[in-house]
């Protein structure tokens, strides 16, 4: 649970004594994609401070997750997952309009903090329910209600979704799909079962 | 269950070199049934709604295994429960009406970033001057092919359970983090794994210790009192005997 949930990872043995084991040479903060990537994020800083809008991090914050909780729970459907693609875009676009963030960039900011934090979850959230409302097979966690066998079993659909699915977010909203196929020489695929 | 109001008088300083105040605030129709921080998170949300500041503290796991909150409640590192981190005490410890004060930890190493945010990577620089194994360990070893007693695995369970958070240091009269110090170097000293760089590793954390300007030890015992994770001053004691093992008896 501790992997799954709690963001709790452990570096594997092999990247740490790469990263002890190599010289790296020391950088600096000279490049031209630093300087790129510190203008998008201090203009999204102060996006978010200007907003000065109505609602708090927090309120939105479970705005989202009382979305996710009853749409994109391990067993989800089409009518759910599409509900949730409906609501998710709309609380994004409240909060990149209505958001309150008070106090400054400068020095310790708790709600700028979760506000960023919460802008990310805002695409997330609309990934993961894209990505489940594509895949109209059960796999894993991933239970489509719609795709169980007689006794209640996640039955998956290895004829049309056997790849894994990466998500291209060309524009805000929007999400194209690349299929990389999985092939399977050695282990043939069956239907588990821990009975 | 009923509902409570509690008056909080709560230290607020806007940064770290501004001066800092207590203020008061009333926070009524709250649960017995939430915790400390949660009781923080509705009080905020109420002075982001009012054009306020929220009070800055901080908080990740919120149960008790990270080491990130932290504050004093009534002197009191984490607050009045024995053994638990100030995200695990609940309002029900708290009496109706109760006028409860709130502040950062106090310690010179420790300077207060925001409100109830202090930096304490000091613990985190102690940790970098040798709280570690260093050489390549190689591949996680089969199961019991290191051999490693009972009470030896429990004794370093023990001190490996400190979280950092601090408490204490603020709860020790010289601010001294001599608890952590030694946590850490118990735990590794009490294990094979640690043994090649015993001597150095002790002598090098009780060196940056003292750098980051951390008191000494006089054996009061707060900080054992106020250790979320209920860590023995035993530790200390072993730390000074792993001192005195580098500087005397290996040489």
């Amino acid at each position: 649970m501790q992997g799954l949930g709690d963001g709790y990872f452990v570096i594997p043995y092999t990247l740490g004594h790469y990263l002890a084991a190599d010289k790296l040479e020391p950088v600096t903060t000279d490049h031209e994609a630093f300087a790129e990537a510190e203008d998008v994020a201090v203009g999204r800083l102060r996006k978010l401070l200007a907003v000065k809008g109505e609602k708090t991090v927090m309120q939105l914050h479970q705005e989202l997750g009382k979305v996710m909780w009853d749409n994109v729970g391990m067993a989800r459907d089409e009518a759910s997952l599409t509900a949730a693609l409906e609501r998710i875009p709309k609380i994004r676009d409240e909060f990149w309009q209505n958001i309150r963030v008070p106090g400054t960039a400068a020095g310790v900011n708790k709600s700028l903090e979760s506000a960023g934090r919460l802008a990310d979850y805002l695409e997330l959230a609309e990934l993961i329910a894209r990505d489940a409302l594509q895949r109209a097979e059960s796999c894993g966690c991933h239970f489509r209600l719609e795709s169980q066998t007689p006794d209640g079993e996640a039955l998956r659909d290895d004829e049309n979704y056997s790849h894994v699915a990466a998500w291209e977010v060309t524009a805000a909203g929007t999400f194209e799909l690349h299929k990389e196929p999985l092939a399977f020489e050695n282990v043939k695929l069956a239907q588990r079962s821990y009975k | 269950m009923a509902k409570m109001t509690l008056n909080l008088v709560v230290w607020r300083q806007a940064d770290a070199n501004a001066a800092g105040r207590m203020v008061e605030y009333v926070v009524r129709d709250a649960s017995p049934d939430m915790s400390f921080l949660e009781m923080l998170d509705v009080l905020n949300e109420d002075l982001i709604k009012r054009g306020e500041e929220p009070i800055a503290f901080d908080s990740d796991c919120r149960e008790g295994i990270c080491g990130s909150c932290g504050v004093v409640i009534d002197g009191v590192p984490h607050g009045p429960e024995p053994g638990t981190t100030v995200c695990q005490l609940h309002l029900r410890h708290f009496r109706d009406g109760e006028t409860v004060a709130v502040e950062p930890w106090r310690a010179a190493s420790f300077p207060v970033q925001k409100d109830l945010v202090v930096d304490r990577s000091a613990l985190d620089r102690i940790m970098a001057a040798g709280g570690y194994v260093s050489f390549n360990a190689g591949g996680a070893p089969d199961g019991n092919a290191v051999p490693i007693s009972k009470s030896k695995a429990d004794a370093a369970f023990d001190v490996a359970a400190c979280i950092g958070c601090g408490a204490c240091v603020a709860a020790c009269k010289n601010a001294s983090a001599a608890l952590f110090t030694a946590a850490k170097i118990s735990h590794l000293a009490l294990l094979p794994q640690g043994a090649a760089e015993r001597e150095q590793r002790v002598l090098r954390m009780v060196a940056q210790h003292d750098k980051e300007g951390f008191g000494a030890c006089s054996n009061e015992g707060e900080c054992q009192a106020v250790c979320p994770k209920e860590i023995s001053i035993a530790a200390i004691a072993r730390m000074h005997r792993e001192v005195m093992h580098a500087t005397v008896c290996s040489r």
